[in-house]
């Protein structure tokens, strides 16, 4: 069984985001940037699954600017064999993505693409399901237990009601809920032998698809800020503030 | 043309979301026609041609629709979508799982979880986990949206009475088998739609602990959440999480006791009126949301809480 995990890069999730002047974005330069949280629970899972004998290869592929390509070498660096980066620049719809994911899966033939279940940055959670509709594959989103069976999957859902189990043949799509597993951190020597692992670069041009994106930002531009509370002395008076100044008991 | 919107529903009764995703859609377009995806759902579709929002009820019958399964329900939604302009459903887990599906299927980029209408192209939506919120364009032919339930509220549940038109199932899609669904079942209100909303953090130290929230919910009538940490160290289980991944809540009142108040949890409910914090360290960036804040030991806190809520004479429910 062969894994592809798709992976991002995004904005650190500790970092504060500010929005920029302008209203074009919010400010990137200078900032932490990090993999996409569960696009690292994608990457643990699929190493799992090769160190226990069920996987014979786990490819990363992201796509995106020249750096993007740090989340690939990370990726190499926690146990994926090798990298595939699709190269292309501007802002990119995740309908656009899942369709340059598709042309890598014609071209590498995988049993299993995974990835995060949302980005953190413009917190959209498409790609995977866009991704499984144009291959016609099956779907199990938010993804928080994998059991590999043969050639089935039976995966444990994380849903609003509580949790959900399905069982989908392969080839399959599974999108990763942060409660998947403990992704581990990269050890000295495994980073410097990420280092020798190969990388493919795909201009995402060669690949035939149109990338150009459907929606306008029109601005972006700060939430509106809570007025600054106070501080009570005792939960009598907080008691009373709740009771008789906002009303709410 | 008219805007298609797709019910929620557990095949007895719609779910409550789906009143929020009318109100959105019939602000894109008056007329709203709904489409009903299940099995043995008719009392369902009788409800959602209520609404007085909705023009018309779609009736989809079928074993294969039981479980609501996306594979299932995409081709028949794709189908009906030619006549169209928009399609529309909730940004729970539901409609995320779902719409992406339908979008991909009819080549159009899908804007996600909105908070308003602008106008029938034009949404605002949260990004960054809420810190910024982007005005958004769609300039495709069909829109898929999906709406953040929160920030509409429920359009009327009667008065209406829309005719239901049935309509052919499509074909089973065989790769994906439904197995189970573990509901937690509960008489306390839902976390997405309570008034009150209790939530414990990490602070709370074991799922035992969970008690001294329990006690004071069940008093105030209040749902139960919790942050991610609470939930990853096992005291409570998934469906009560509140934030960037979890649930988005807006209640009249949030208490949230031993949360530290990282980004990720403030994204689900910093729109709530108003936010009692209780946390011992003083410098916790959940005190810069509260509107009360308490610096106390949570595990004081609480049952001097539960103790004043006993003297008062009346509470609201």
């Amino acid at each position: 069984m062969k894994i592809l995990v798709a992976v991002k890069r995004v904005i650190d999730y500790n970092v504060q985001i500010r929005v920029k002047e302008d209203g074009t974005g919010v400010v990137t330069d200078n900032v932490k940037m990090s993999t996409n949280p569960p696009d690292d629970n994608a990457i643990e899972e699929a190493v799992k699954i090769k160190e226990a004998g069920k996987a014979t290869e786990v490819v990363a592929v992201t796509v995106g600017e020249e750096k993007a390509q740090e989340t690939v070498r990370k990726a190499l660096a926690v146990g994926a064999d090798r990298g595939i980066h699709v190269k292309v620049d501007g802002i990119l719809e995740p309908l656009a993505v899942s369709k340059i994911l598709q042309k890598i899966v014609d071209k590498e033939k995988p049993d299993l693409v995974f990835m995060g279940k949302q980005a953190i940055d413009d917190d959209c959670n498409q790609t995977g399901q866009m991704l499984s509709a144009l291959l016609n594959w099956p779907q199990a989103t938010f993804a928080s237990k994998i059991d590999v069976k043969d050639n089935k999957l039976e995966v444990t859902r994380e849903i609003d009601e509580g949790l959900e189990t399905i069982e989908i043949n392969v080839p399959a799509i599974v999108t990763c809920d942060l409660r998947l597993n403990e992704p581990r951190y990269a050890s000295l020597p495994n980073i410097m032998k990420a280092k020798k692992k190969p990388i493919e670069e795909i201009a995402a041009s060669d690949l035939g698809v149109n990338v150009s994106p459907r929606l306008e930002q029109l601005k972006v531009e700060e939430p509106p800020k809570r007025k600054a509370g106070i501080k009570v002395a005792n939960v009598a008076e907080l008691v009373q503030k709740l009771k008789n100044e906002a009303k709410v008991i | 043309m008219a805007v298609l919107l797709i019910a929620e529903h557990n095949n007895k009764e719609l779910r409550p979301f789906t009143l929020n995703a009318a109100t959105a859609a019939s602000q894109i377009d008056s007329d709203v026609h709904a489409v009903i995806i299940g099995q043995n759902s008719a009392d369902a579709a009788k409800q959602l041609s209520e609404l007085p929002v909705v023009k018309k009820v779609l009736s989809v019958e079928g074993a294969h629709y039981e479980n609501f399964t996306a594979e299932n329900f995409t081709p028949v939604i794709v189908k009906l979508a030619e006549n169209y302009s928009h399609i529309v459903c909730s940004a729970n887990t539901f409609g995320k799982n779902l719409m992406p599906r339908i979008a991909a299927h009819l080549d159009t980029s899908q804007v996600s979880d909105i908070i308003k209408v602008i106008s029938p192209d034009t949404f605002l939506r949260p990004i960054y986990a809420g810190n910024a919120f982007a005005t958004i364009k769609s300039n495709d032919a069909k829109k898929c949206v999906t709406i953040r339930p929160t920030s509409f509220d429920p359009c009327e549940s009667t008065g209406g009475s829309a005719a239901i038109e049935k309509v052919d199932p499509s074909e089973e899609f065989s790769n994906t088998k439904f197995i189970k669904r573990e509901e937690i079942k509960s008489d306390r209100p839902e976390l997405g739609t309570a008034r009150i909303v209790v939530s414990g953090g990490r602070g709370m130290q074991s799922g035992d602990n969970f008690k001294l929230i329990t006690e004071i919910a069940d008093k105030l009538g209040a749902a139960i959440g919790a942050s991610r940490a609470a939930v990853d160290a096992g005291y409570i289980s998934n469906d009560h999480q509140v934030g960037q991944t979890g649930k988005v809540v807006v209640p009249d009142l949030y208490i949230a006791v031993g949360i530290s108040g990282a980004i990720q949890h403030l994204a689900g409910m910093k729109e709530s009126k108003v936010i009692v914090a209780i946390n011992k360290d003083g410098e916790a960036p959940i005190f810069s949301v509260a509107d009360y804040g308490l610096e106390a030991d949570l595990f004081e806190a609480l049952p001097q809480f539960m103790e004043e809520l006993n003297k008062l004479n009346t509470i609201q429910k």
